[in-house]
């Protein structure tokens, strides 16, 4: 499958945008803006009214994307709009999968996403225990379908989970929902330590905000970040200034280019490939 | 009792644990201390929770016979006083447990959500009682129209945290105390308010609220030699639903019904993503929220609705799982009564019976005012709790409409001050005639 290739040659830089934030149009043009400033794969979100896996900043901004009139059709139609070469990956809530197509379970919705393009998911209220029917349905249309490690993962649960992963892990950085920090929280490199065994791309999110976090993470042995919420504020902040489009494109490719180099950075620094 | 498995996390089709991943090891934990310390008594757990119970709650609670009610309606009608439970609501028996079992599992901090304000109330009580720190998640709209209970839970010492997203109620409270729980899951344990959320909570809370109808029913036989013909009870998330239901369910000759909130209006505004009602069982469709596949308002995209209703503690667009299935299982009966009947039904009980229900209680007997006729002979209702808290927000409804039941409250008139504006603070205090006291 197919989501592993955005790890394949150097630390990789994954953003995500919450689709349609604040509005269609302007969404496409700083999606578009992240691939230019060196994305490697896109996480795009699509707005579930209760995401309670987020904190502030990416609550506001599902409040503005469905505000907009972002639905899952919508999102459909703004994957197949963007113009980008990198993967793309569907963050979203379970209820949306499940209801999509009338309620039959999972498969109307991932044989949709898999027909526009998306290659794989990431499903922050759906654990192992849950994700059987969502897990049979990725097989069939060959999308990932990415778990999240929390620092609370340890033992078994690891292990079981590790065994249903394709595609990478997605490590949560720290306990609690998705927010910008200033720091990098020791949580990390205890997670990162924890899966060096396994053989499986390792992208780290929750909280990183600036270069210098991207480059300790994969020094740390991350095989790539998951970065959000700073993002987001970007948006957020454009939006809220009445910024033109092209200009918070700009900032955005900007301050994509900066975790991309951090990323970068952090591999040059690390003491021997963490991967065979 | 059901007879389901303890360890099995649905009810058919329903339940589940469709949570965070950072959430699972500690509901693991939970569903480990649940069978050890509630199923099987380890170390005495059950017994200390059914003194405490006994000797800082009151139990048991009277079933008492309605004689006007009786009168009225041409039928039996038997109270069972859940609003003399300490706290004033059936909520302490949950909260009681599950601080309780916070503190055998070693946990050091409590959190809670809360919508009518009466589970945070009991929550804040027991953890006075059993000396652990506790904060309250209560959405912005429900501090506004609940401010007794909110000073309530402040004096008991815990935290009141508002919770300023989507329209504030018991919705957004619950998805805010789930976060905050998957910020500090490693010494807190989350104290959910009903038989919701993801497996075990909705068995959990469920076991802790038998006692209602394990007593009722006990209560039935020796007042009347045999079981009632129905039992009603108001439904939100369920707990005091499934709390006086657990025991019938096996007596398969007793009707159970559930009695949503109606609200205004069963209509639902698709575009505006509301729904003016609360009756999620009778109106709702399955999906998944808040942990637990069950019955929800929703959208066709599967987005949640808004719900609505007078009262807070029935305001909510999910329902336990338990009930869901029950529901498609043909055992329970869904049914709903809306704002105005409720208010109404307020006022009689008050009068006719010299009890103030909570407007939630308040749906109960709505329904056996509009449907007494099909109760049968005898009939016991749960009384969920009483309605100190509703006193401000039940005088305003009823001052918008024209019900004939309303008492009549100009009284404030002669004292140059409306009844309502009391709460909402805009009347400069000295206005009030007389002063000082
Ligand atoms: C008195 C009373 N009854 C009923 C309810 C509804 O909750 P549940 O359906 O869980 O019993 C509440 C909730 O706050 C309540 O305060």
């Amino acid at each position: 499958m197919g989501l592993e290739r955005a790890f394949a040659d150097e630390p990789a830089f994954v953003p995500y945008l919450a689709a349609g934030d604040p509005n269609y149009e302007a969404s496409l043009e700083y999606v578009e803006a992240l691939a230019r400033g060196g994305a490697d794969a896109i996480e795009l979100g699509l707005p579930f009214s209760e995401p309670i896996a987020e904190g502030k900043t990416i609550q506001n901004a599902i409040v503005r994307s469905l505000e907009a009139g972002m639905t899952p059709d919508r999102f459909f139609e703004f994957v197949e709009d963007l113009d980008v070469d990198v993967p793309l990956v569907c963050m979203t809530y379970y209820n949306l999968i499940y209801q999509y197509g009338g309620g039959e379970g999972p498969r109307p919705f991932v044989e949709k996403a898999a027909a526009v393009g998306i290659e794989g998911l990431v499903v922050p209220d759906l654990p192992g225990e849950e994700a059987g029917p969502l897990r049979t349905a990725c097989d069939e249309f060959g999308l990932d379908l990415v778990f999240i490690v929390a620092p609370t993962t340890k033992g078994d649960r690891l292990e079981r989970m590790l065994e249903q992963v394709s595609g990478y892990v997605y490590v949560q950085a720290r306990l609690g929902v998705t927010g910008a920090r200033e720091d990098v929280d020791d949580a990390t490199e205890e997670s990162l330590a924890r899966l060096s065994d396994w053989d499986v791309p390792k992208a780290v999110g929750f909280g990183i905000k600036t270069g210098d976090h991207a480059e300790r993470i994969v020094s740390a042995g991350a095989d790539g970040v998951i970065v959000g919420s700073a993002l987001v504020d970007i948006v957020a902040e454009g939006h809220e200034n009445g910024d033109s489009t092209d200009t918070v494109a700009d900032r955005l490719e900007t301050k994509a280019r900066e975790l991309k180099d951090g990323a970068l950075r952090g591999a040059s620094e690390r003491p021997q490939p963490e991967r065979t | 009792m059901s007879t389901d498995d303890a360890h099995d996390p649905k009810f058919g089709e329903y339940g589940g644990q469709y949570v965070p991943e950072a959430l699972m090891p500690a509901i693991e934990e939970l569903t480990d201390a649940y069978q050890r310390y509630v199923l099987e008594n380890e170390d005495g757990f059950m017994d200390e929770f059914r003194e405490r119970l006994a000797d800082f709650g009151g139990r048991p609670t009277p079933l008492q016979y309605a004689d006007q009610l009786s009168a009225r309606y041409d039928t039996d009608v038997y109270l069972k006083r859940e609003d003399l439970l300490h706290g004033g609501a059936h909520k302490l028996n949950n909260a009681l447990g599950q601080v309780l079992l916070a503190k055998y599992m070693g946990k050091e901090r409590i959190i809670a959500e809360t919508g009518a304000g009466q589970h945070g109330t009991a929550t804040a009580m027991a953890a006075a009682h059993l000396d652990m720190p506790c904060e309250i998640y209560m959405g912005e709209t429900d501090i506004a129209r609940q401010r007794p209970n909110v000073f309530r839970m402040k004096i008991n010492g815990s935290e009141v945290v508002p919770v300023t997203v989507g329209r504030g109620t018991l919705k957004e409270a619950i998805s805010e105390t789930m976060r905050e729980w998957a910020t500090t899951v490693e010494n807190t344990h989350y104290v959910i308010g009903s038989i919701v959320g993801p497996h075990p909570f909705p068995k959990m809370v469920r076991d802790f609220q038998a006692v209602i109808s394990e007593e009722a029913r006990e209560q039935a036989i020796e007042k009347t030699g045999g079981l009632p013909d129905t039992v009603l009870a108001c439904a939100g998330g369920g707990s005091n639903t499934m709390g006086t239901f657990a025991h019938f369910i096996e007596d398969t000759g007793v009707d159970l019904y559930a009695v949503e909130a109606g609200g205004s209006s069963l209509q639902v505004d698709e575009e505006e993503g509301v729904a003016p009602n609360s009756a999620t069982l009778s109106t709702g469709d399955e999906g998944v929220l808040h942990g637990a596949r069950t019955k929800l308002l929703q959208d066709s995209d599967g987005q949640i609705m808004e719900s609505h209703s007078v009262s807070s503690g029935l305001d909510y667009a999910g329902v336990g799982p338990e009930l869901a299935h029950l529901v498609d299982e043909d055992r329970v009966t869904p049914v709903n009564v809306d704002d105005d009947a409720a208010l109404e039904a307020f006022h009689r009980l008050s009068q006719d019976e010299g009890i103030i229900p909570a407007l939630e209680t308040a749906h109960a007997f709505g329904y056996l005012e509009e449907h007494h006729d099909e109760v049968g002979d005898s009939v016991v209702i749960n009384v969920s709790g009483r309605g100190d808290k509703d006193l401000e927000i039940a005088i305003e409804e009823t001052s918008k409409r024209d019900l004939d039941i309303a008492p009549d409250m100009s009284i404030f008139d002669s004292v140059g001050r409306s009844p309502t504006s009391q709460s909402s603070g805009d009347e400069p205090r000295d206005s009030v005639g007389g002063g000082g006291l």
